[in-house]
C-alpha cells in the first residue's frame, strides 16, 4: 500500500513539473469546447434557394413570401425561367431549387391540390435532407393557411393539423447536443492519450527497466499510472461542464453526482484500455497510431454524429463494447433529460464490464520479466 | 579475503533468441562480498545473463540461485534482495536527487527517518548532500553514474548488479567510482560488475570471460595471466576472446 503512495507521489511530481503539458491541460477544453461546439452543428440557416416561378399567380406569390421569410432559406433569385436557374444550380453553391408549374393555382382550384418540385443539391446528404424536411414544412404551412382561406368561402370543415413539442431540448439547440459528446472525447483523449504515452515513454526511456527490476506489483505499477490521470479526467470533466454552463447555458437537469460516478468508472475503463495498448506496444509513435485507430472507431460509432439507432445491427451490438457509447448517451440522458441513477444503470453496467475486463488484462499484459 | 558463501550459483543455464545461442551453457559460483567481474565482447552475452540473474529475462533452460531464490520460478523474491545499474541510464530525469531516492527506498519500505538516516549517509560520503534538491537531468554524466551506484545501494541489497557502469566515464571518476564499489563490498555487498576496461578488471576479486554466449576462463585476475603466461589482462582478454 504504501508501495503505490510513493509511485503515485512520483507520478505527480512529474506531471506538475512538466508545464508545458499542465498549460495544455488547463487550454485545450477551453478552446476545444469553443470551436468544436460552435463548428460541429447540424443547424442549418441560409440555404441558397433559386425560385422558378412558372406560374406568377397570387398562390405563387404566396409561397415565395413564405420562403422570403423563412430563416432556414436565403432566395437568391426569382425567375420565371427554368434552363438559367439549372445553369447556376450546376456552378454555383446553391442548395436547391423550388420549381412551381404555371398550371399550379389553376389545378388547385380545380382539382383541390397540385404540386411543386424540389430539385437539392445532395453532395451533402444530410443537408439535402434536411433543406427537404424544411421546405415540407414551408409547404404544409402554406397549405394550412390557403386551406383556411378557402374554407372560411367555401364552408367546407378545417383540416386537423398536428401539433408538436419537442422534449428535453425544446428549442432544438444543437449545441445542448453537442457539447455533452465533445466533452466526452476531450475527457477521454486527455485521459487516455496521456497515461498511454507515460507508460511507454518509460519503456524508451529505459526507466521501466529499473522499475522491473524492483519488487513492485504489477497491479501496484498500474495503479499508480491510472490514479493520476484519473483525478486529471475528472477535474476536465468539471472544468468542461462549467465551461458548458457558462459559455452555452447547458442544462444540467439531472445530478451531477450520478454524473461523476458514471466518469469515474468510465474513465478506469478508458485508461485501462489506454495502459492495456502501451504495455503491448514498444514507442510513443506505436502508442499513438494505436490510441488513435480505436478511439477513431469508438468515437464513429459512439453516436456522437449520428443517431446510433440508425446504425445496423453489427454497428449496434459493437457500441456494447463502446465505452463512448455509454458515456456519450449517460451524459445527454443526465444534463438533457434528468435521468436518474436507475435510469443509467444498465449504461454503467456495460462500461464497468468493460473496466472489470479491461483492467486485469492491462495488469496482466505488463510483464516484468521476458 | 576467504569467500565460502555462495550467494549466486549459476548451472547450465541457456538463453536462445529463436536459433540465436546468447547464454551457451554457463556455469559459475559467485561468493558474498566478492567483486565479481564479468568481460566480454560486445555482443558476447555479459547482459543478456546479468538480465537473467536479476529476473528480467527467464532462461530458456537451466538454474541460477540468487540470494537464495531460483530466479525463474522466484524472480520477485530476487528482486527483494538485489540492486541493478543497467548500462542504460535510468533514473528519472526530471526528479531530483533526493525524490529518486525517496521512491526507490520507498519500494523497498524504507521511509521515514531510516530513509532519510541512510540517503543523507550515503550523500554526505559522495560530498554531494548540499545539491540533493538539483534535477538528476543537470547533472554530469560521472555524477549520474555515481547516483546511480547510490541508489541501488539504498535498501542495503545482498548483491548489486552494474552493467558497464563507468562507460564514457572520465579516468577521475572512474577512480572514485570503484572506490565506492570497494567500499560497498567491504561492507559485505556482493559485486557483479560487466566492464570492458582491463585496468578494472585487474581491481576484481575474480573475473569470468565470456566470448560467443560461452564461458572461456574464470578466475583470479594473477591466475588468468599466470596460466597464460603474459602480464596484462588486456592481453588475457585478446587471447581469449579472438
Amino acid at each position: 500500500m504504501r508501495t503505490l503512495l510513493f509511485l503515485i507521489q512520483k507520478e505527480f511530481l512529474q506531471i506538475f513539473r512538466n508545464k508545458v503539458l499542465l498549460r495544455l491541460m488547463l487550454v485545450l477544453p477551453v478552446v476545444q469546447l469553443i470551436v468544436l461546439v460552435n463548428a460541429a452543428t447540424l443547424d442549418m440557416k441560409d440555404n441558397c434557394v433559386i425560385i422558378v416561378d412558372q406560374d406568377g399567380t397570387s398562390m405563387s406569390q404566396g409561397l415565395i413570401s413564405k420562403f422570403n421569410a423563412s430563416p432556414f432559406f436565403r432566395v437568391l433569385d426569382i425567375t420565371p425561367e427554368l434552363e438559367p436557374a439549372m445553369k447556376r444550380f450546376r456552378g454555383e453553391r446553391i442548395d436547391a431549387i423550388l420549381v412551381i408549374p404555371h398550371r399550379m393555382e389553376k389545378d388547385y382550384h380545380r382539382s383541390g391540390s397540385s404540386s411543386v418540385q424540389l430539385l437539392t443539391n445532395a453532395i451533402n446528404s444530410t443537408r439535402a435532407q434536411l433543406t427537404y424536411s424544411y421546405t415540407q414544412a414551408l409547404v404544409n404551412d402554406y397549405n394550412g393557411q390557403i386551406g383556411i382561406a378557402q374554407s372560411s368561402v367555401t364552408g367546407s370543415p378545417v383540416r386537423v393539423n398536428a401539433s408538436w413539442r419537442y422534449w428535453f431540448n425544446p428549442e432544438l439547440n444543437y449545441k445542448y447536443y453537442m457539447l455533452p459528446g465533445i466533452l466526452v472525447i476531450l475527457v477521454t483523449i486527455i485521459g487516455m492519450f496521456m497515461a498511454a504515452i507515460n507508460l511507454v515513454r518509460e519503456k524508451e526511456m529505459g526507466t521501466l527497466e529499473q522499475i522491473n527490476v524492483t519488487p513492485v506489483r504489477r497491479s501496484q505499477f498500474i495503479t499508480a499510472k491510472l490514479v493520476p490521470f484519473w483525478m486529471i479526467g475528472m477535474f476536465e470533466l468539471a472544468l468542461g461542464l462549467i465551461i458548458g454552463k457558462l459559455l452555452y447555458h447547458i442544462p444540467f437537469e439531472g445530478s451531477l453526482v450520478v454524473l461523476f460516478l458514471f466518469a469515474g468508472v468510465y474513465l478506469v475503463a478508458m485508461l485501462a484500455l489506454g495502459l492495456l495498448i502501451s504495455t503491448s506496444v514498444q514507442t510513443q509513435q506505436q502508442v499513438l497510431f494505436m490510441s488513435y485507430f480505436f478511439l477513431l472507431i469508438f468515437i464513429m460509432m459512439s453516436g456522437l454524429f449520428t443517431p446510433v439507432e440508425n446504425m445496423p445491427d453489427w454497428g449496434q451490438a459493437f457500441n456494447r463494447i463502446n465505452p463512448l457509447y455509454y458515456f456519450i448517451e449517460t451524459m445527454r440522458r443526465v444534463l438533457l433529460k434528468g435521468s436518474g441513477f436507475a435510469d443509467i444503470l444498465p449504461l454503467l453496467a456495460g462500461v464497468g464490464a468493460i473496466a472489470l475486463v479491461a483492467l486485469p488484462l492491462a495488469i496482466y499484459s505488463y510483464k516484468k520479466t521476458n | 579475503m576467504t569467500h565460502t558463501e555462495t550467494v549466486i550459483t549459476v548451472s547450465h543455464l541457456y538463453k536462445k533468441f529463436g536459433k540465436f545461442t546468447a547464454n551457451d551453457d554457463l556455469n559459475f559460483e559467485v561468493y558474498r562480498g566478492e567483486i565479481f567481474g564479468f568481460l566480454g565482447a560486445n555482443g558476447a552475452g555479459k547482459t543478456t545473463a546479468m538480465r537473467i540473474l536479476c529476473g528480467l529475462s527467464s532462461p530458456t533452460s537451466g538454474t541460477a540461485m540468487v540470494a537464495g531464490y531460483n530466479v525463474a520460478e522466484q524472480p520477485e523474491l530476487v528482486k527483494r534482495n538485489i540492486g541493478y545499474m543497467s548500462q542504460k541510464f535510468s533514473l528519472y530525469e526530471d526528479l531530483t536527487i533526493w525524490e529518486n531516492m525517496r521512491l526507490y527506498a520507498g519500494i523497498y519500505g524504507v521511509t521515514g527517518k531510516a530513509f532519510r538516516d541512510r540517503a543523507e549517509n550515503l550523500l554526505s560520503e559522495l560530498h554531494f548532500l548540499n545539491h540533493r534538491h538539483e534535477l538528476i537531468a543537470g547533472l554530469s554524466l560521472g555524477w549520474k553514474q555515481k547516483l546511480a551506484f547510490t541508489v541501488a545501494l539504498i535498501h542495503r541489497p545482498a548483491i548489486v548488479f552494474l552493467d558497464e557502469p563507468t562507460g564514457g566515464v572520465d579516468p577521475v571518476t572512474r577512480r572514485q567510482f570503484w572506490e565506492m564499489i570497494y567500499e560497498a563490498a567491504h561492507q559485505g555487498t556482493t559485486i557483479f560488475v560487466t566492464t570492458h576496461y582491463m585496468d578494472e578488471a585487474e581491481y576484481c576479486d575474480r573475473i569470468t570471460i565470456m566470448a560467443d554466449g560461452k564461458i572461456k576462463a574464470l578466475d583470479t585476475p594473477g591466475n588468468l595471466k599466470a596460466s597464460m603466461g603474459v602480464e596484462t589482462m588486456n592481453e588475457v582478454f585478446v587471447g581469449l576472446t579472438r
